[in-house]
């Protein structure tokens, strides 16, 4: 039997318009045999809460380049808790200050991504993650 | 329309082949390569630039075949330009040092710049946070989190007042990164500027307002396209009469860069969307040699040197030949591309920061070298946040050094004639014509942007780039190779009490103005995007009155609708 692909939903939260990364990382794990649903630009906490139910991912991936994650990862995870995806696996790619890491991995962020991170790690991590049972 | 007449490059031969060989060459090959070659075989089967962009092993005179140095190289100050717009250059005038910040509220940013003129810099150059450069106020809802972190927080006239305190606007040149809501903050700037006395028609300074570039890369658009352009246009038509020595525009390549572009796609996507703007103002009406001398370009400095260089001498004679071929114009300043540098963001590594500082040094020489007009060189820290003062003054002492201790501003264009930068001018020129080409025959640079077509060929240079670094065949230093254990820089934090401050003076703002001024200037406004004057002076008109940065894009948004991109991965 085939083993079932596994679904990432890759999302650009915030104002910011820079997608470069989030591009290049939706087509790696595309390319590493992933289904990988983009959501474009400019989506609430909201929106991507919503989206991650619709489409059933295993993983979220954040890109967040603009100083906003204290403020917006916590609104993420929160509202996946209370729609009852407190299992997905929810990474951050991006410049997130160092000292701003472990409030992130309280707050439920399985992994940061920081700049200069090869694609092929983070195809790595999300195997081995989701591969493990939770 | 004309074509352009160039022929004079010659697609890049093989990698490790030196192009047509003359027999000299051949003799050497033989003699003196072969040998060699035999004893000590090349380190790669492949040299390319940064965008993967072949490069031969020699550059000889058989690579400038058909290549004229009276009209394709000419001399300084006249044209083509290919050795740089003025005959004296850095002997006369040095480049303007002109360092990007903007932080925190308006306060915080007016004793940056403050502290950056006391330290030699020769002009200002503003950073707007994303809630400003998307027109959303402080205290809009989806400015929750983002008030002032890349940028200063402007909302109101109020705010630009404090942001330009003490600072005279006659004598300091401004540069505004702002394209959406470019014209709000530009009459917003224009308001200080006449409260403070400073003569519209002598003021000088530059305003992005490249709103092209933001839906090909940086993405920051509020209105579709075609309302966008009007707003550009109306911007164009009212420098032209009220601010002749402002630039009304800085057609921008550097965000282009940023998002994966190729050197080659930088500079073709930049030059055509400068071809847009000029023919979308020539259909309202302007004169070419009216309105030409007030455009700007605004280019990335990135890591490989002489591709930088190249495609920075290959800017000035491709806008000369659109200039007198494409559009007819007489005026020499109207011939002229005028540029600003900005060294790439994208090549700074968070890893061992203080390496960026080489970085920077080699990537601004190549600015300079290139022929410059103004100049900005990143800190050492930006891979992590805005930069400290710390970092900010390194940066901005590494163009004191290029300009007063490297000798390289004693003469006009050094590398004018060497064989390697003048056969890769000429490559990367025509590789840019092709481009051009492409997009005429789509219909123009809007029908291309609307088809995603630059954003596709970018989104695949940069996934090309990013898969030569994981395969390490880029070597980044510091990051997939020479890897060393760091401890944490210290880095500038921006905290939430500044979107709390900008909350309570626009609370202030709105009790103190006249409500039912600022809502009778906002109809008028709404009521002239409806039809087709030139939406400048309502503007101008609504942001006296106080009303804010939000109100009066929300104003015209309610006439222009909200664009939403198709996403391309």
């Amino acid at each position: 039997m085939p083993e079932k692909r596994i679904r990432v939903l890759i999302a650009k939260p915030g104002l910011d318009g820079h997608d470069r990364g989030a591009k290049v990382i939706a087509r790696a794990l595309r390319d590493a045999g992933m289904e990988v649903i983009y959501t474009g630009l400019r989506q609430t906490p909201e929106m991507i809460a919503s989206a991650a139910v619709q489409e059933d991912v295993d993983v979220i991936g954040l890109s967040i380049l603009s100083g906003a994650h204290n403020t917006l990862c916590p609104q993420l995870m929160k509202l996946l808790h209370e729609k009852g995806m407190q299992d997905v696996t929810v990474l951050v790619g991006g410049i997130i200050p160092e000292a701003d890491i472990p409030g992130l991995k309280q707050a439920g962020i399985a992994e940061i991504f920081l700049p200069g991170t090869s694609t092929q790690d983070i195809i790595d991590f999300i195997h081995k993650r989701v591969a493990q049972p939770r | 329309m004309n074509q352009p007449t160039d022929s004079k490059a010659k697609p890049p031969a093989a990698a490790g082949n030196s192009g047509k060989a003359s027999t000299a060459v051949t003799d050497w090959e033989k003699r003196i390569l072969e040998p060699t070659l035999a004893k000590s075989p090349e380190r790669q089967k492949e040299f390319t630039t940064t965008s993967l962009y072949p490069i031969r092993r020699l550059y000889t005179e058989a690579d400038l075949d058909g290549w004229d140095p009276a009209s394709d190289l000419s001399l300084p100050g006249e044209p083509p330009y290919t050795r740089g717009i003025h005959a004296s250059m850095y002997r006369s005038r040095l480049w303007t040092m002109r360092q990007f910040a903007g932080f925190g509220t308006a306060e915080d940013t007016n004793q940056r710049f403050r502290y950056l003129l006391a330290h030699g810099q020769t002009g200002l150059s503003t950073a707007f946070d994303l809630p400003t450069l998307m027109g959303y106020d402080s205290d809009h809802p989806l400015s929750e989190g983002e008030v002032g972190k890349c940028g200063v927080a402007i909302s109101s006239l109020d705010d630009m007042e404090v942001l330009f305190d003490q600072i005279p606007l006659i004598d300091v040149t401004t540069s505004m990164t702002i394209n959406s809501p470019a014209a709000v903050v530009w009459a917003m700037y224009l308001a200080v500027a006449e409260k403070q006395g400073a003569d519209w028609k002598r003021i000088s300074g530059t305003l992005q307002n490249d709103i092209l570039k933001e839906y090909i890369a940086q993405k920051e658009y509020i209105y579709p396209p075609e309302p966008s352009m009007r707003i550009v246009i109306d911007t164009f038509e009212f420098g032209v009469k009220q601010t002749p020595k402002f630039n009304v525009i800085s057609i921008s390549g550097y965000h282009i860069r940023e998002a994966g572009s190729t050197a080659i796609q930088e500079l073709a996507f930049t030059l055509r969307d400068g071809m847009e703007y000029v023919e979308w103002a020539l259909r309202r009406g302007l004169k070419i040699d009216e309105f030409a001398p007030q455009l700007s370009f605004f280019f990335n400095a990135h890591n490989d040197f002489f591709e930088e260089i190249a495609k920075y001498r290959a800017a000035r004679r491709i806008w000369y030949k659109a200039m007198t071929e494409r559009y007819k114009a007489q005026n020499p300043r109207s011939w002229a591309l005028r540029f600003h540098t900005q060294t790439a963001g994208c090549s700074l590594t968070a890893q061992q920061p203080m390496n960026n500082v080489v970085r920077t040094a080699v990537q601004a020489l190549a600015g300079v070298l290139g022929g410059t007009q103004s100049l900005h060189t990143n800190s050492l820290d930006e891979a992590w946040a805005l930069p400290t003062e710390f970092a900010a003054t390194i940066a901005l002492r590494t163009q004191q050094i290029l300009a007063h201790e490297t000798g390289v501003t004693n003469t006009v264009d050094p590398l004018g004639g060497s064989y390697f930068v003048e056969a890769l001018t000429n490559e990367v020129e025509q590789a840019a014509w092709d481009y051009v080409r492409r997009i005429d025959a789509m219909g123009g640079m809007v029908v291309a942007i609307e088809n995603g077509y630059p954003q596709r060929e970018i989104a695949e240079a940069s996934y090309r780039y990013q898969m030569a670094v994981d395969k390490k065949e880029k070597i980044i230093v510091g990051v997939n190779d020479y890897v060393t254990a760091e401890k944490p820089l210290e880095i500038l934090q921006i905290d939430e009490t500044v979107a709390h401050r900008q909350a309570a003076r626009l609370n202030k703002l709105r009790a103190d103005r006249s409500s039912a001024e600022v809502e009778r200037r906002l109809n008028a406004l709404r009521r002239a995007a409806e039809g087709s004057e030139n939406l400048m002076p309502f503007i101008y008109d609504a942001v006296k009155a106080y009303a804010t940065l939000g109100e009066v894009c929300e104003a015209m948004r309610t006439v222009f609708g909200a664009y939403e991109e198709v996403a391309i991965t």
